[in-house]
């Protein structure tokens, strides 16, 4: 969150659209380094396809995103593309043991220190199942090795999709002490949640999408407890059907 | 023996080193005519070997385009058909194995800073069982095959004559017993071979 460098992500005039339907717009936003934005709505609100937009995986129909202040070339030139990862909402595993799987994104790489997964599965409480395979696990578990996996490349960014959705309490507290311990390595992260409380645990900056439209952004303990819009309170009140 | 696992041997490594990529490229990406070349593989899945032999014969016959290389009645031009006959078969079932994998798999590859080409190859390793299958699906369509070898091979005694061949010459000339040793003898080929790759396919997992 300093002031001396762009923002990890700058979007502007952003539209995208599949076919004729335009599914998100962001007239402007600023993802500041270090900060954790999360961005929270209904479903079918855009945000998953936000992150695919930072991730670089589709280009925004219209409109621009700058990273650390240029803008995102497509294809995403592979420097680039590997200081940002994710973890989608249903993460894939590879059809291999749970460390090979953590340890992937540092095998394309050409890095072969396998000693790394170890601390990493350890930190979620999955150290017991490292030579496992991993298509064999639960959602819980698969959710915990998808973070592991992400966080072995270390990178910049980390863009979150739902990480802890239908996760019981012990492992939705796991996955959120972790987010936290990645939040002080200083790496941005973008999280979507419909869970309002989570976002109001670990985000510093809350913005709501609903249909596609940004309806507020701002500090997340100022949009908590006193929310500018009347669609905001309405969707934090529970009163918006979704 | 020796001859029957040399020809169908070299036929199934050259039609798995082109087929695999191309079944790879039109299972994982779109491109204009992708339906068309889709048509023409399941076509060839199911190409009459008989013609392929006649086909292959007719190109390698003296007055044929290839005919100077000199290669009918030779292993080279048993080769060359058993190829046409697997390659297909390596392609299509290769791009169906891929088309298996669950997309997502890609844009999670991709996001974990895969290149293109380790995305592929990626793809192809999840799709291993399918491709072993696709492998042995043409072991299987070559080395029981004898239209096309007894065509462009000619049954030559101790130069083109393969295991399907003999078995058809000693049956005509009522050596049942022979015949059937024989058959015998492929079964428990073709069965060898089978047993390795899916050894090579439980290691690779």
């Amino acid at each position: 969150m300093s002031v001396n460098h762009p923002p990890a992500f700058e979007l502007a005039g952003l539209r995208h659209r599949y076919g004729k339907r335009t599914v998100l717009t962001v007239p402007h936003l600023a993802i500041e380094r270090g900060e954790t934005l999360g961005l929270i709505g209904p479903s079918g609100a855009g945000k998953s396809t936000l992150l695919r937009l930072l991730q670089g995986l589709e280009r925004p129909s219209e409109g621009v995103i700058r990273v650390d202040g240029a803008p995102m070339p497509h294809p995403l030139p592979l420097p680039l593309a590997r200081r940002i990862t994710t973890v989608f909402q249903r993460p894939i595993m590879l059809d291999r043991s749970v460390r090979d799987n953590v340890l992937f994104g540092l095998e394309v790489r050409g890095r072969k220190e396998r000693g790394l997964a170890e601390p990493l599965l350890e930190r979620l409480g999955l150290s017991h199942l490292a030579s496992a395979q991993a298509r064999r696990l639960s959602g819980g578990e698969v959710q915990r090795v998808a973070l592991a996996r992400a966080m072995a490349i270390e990178p910049d960014v980390l863009l979150l999709d739902e990480p802890a959705a239908n996760l019981d309490p012990a492992n939705v507290a796991r996955i959120e002490a972790f987010v936290r311990e990645v939040q002080a390595r200083g790496t941005t992260i973008v999280l979507v949640t419909h869970n309002i409380h989570e976002a109001r645990r670990l985000a510093h900056r809350t913005l709501l999408l609903i249909e596609g439209a940004v309806v507020e952004t701002g500090p997340t303990a100022a949009f908590f407890e006193s929310p500018a819009e009347a669609r905001s309170r309405a969707f934090l009140a529970g009163e918006l059907i979704y | 023996m020796s001859l029957t696992f040399q020809v169908t041997g070299l036929a199934l490594v050259i039609a798995t080193a082109l087929g695999v990529p191309l079944g790879a490229v039109v299972g994982l990406t779109r491109f204009p005519g992708r339906r068309l070349v889709t048509l023409v593989l399941y076509t060839g899945m199911g190409l009459p070997p008989v013609v392929v032999g006649l086909v292959v014969y007719l190109m390698l016959s003296r007055s044929g385009p290839f005919g100077p290389l000199g290669w009918l009645f030779t292993p080279s031009a048993m080769v060359v058909a058993q190829t046409i006959i697997a390659f297909p078969l390596v392609a299509a079932l290769t791009m169906s194995a891929v088309e298996g994998v669950d997309p997502d798999l890609r844009l999670q590859v991709r996001a974990l800073g895969a290149t293109r080409w380790q995305t592929g190859w990626t793809v192809l390793r999840e799709a291993r069982i399918g491709l072993t299958a696709a492998i042995v699906a043409a072991f299987g369509g070559i080395i029981s095959e004898v239209g096309a070898v007894m065509l462009v091979g000619g049954n030559i005694e101790g130069q083109t004559r393969v295991l399907t061949t003999a078995i058809v010459l000693s049956t005509r000339q009522g050596d049942f017993a022979l015949a059937m040793a024989l058959g015998i003898v492929l079964l428990l080929l073709a069965l060898g071979a089978n047993a390795v790759l899916l050894q090579l396919q439980g290691r690779a997992r």
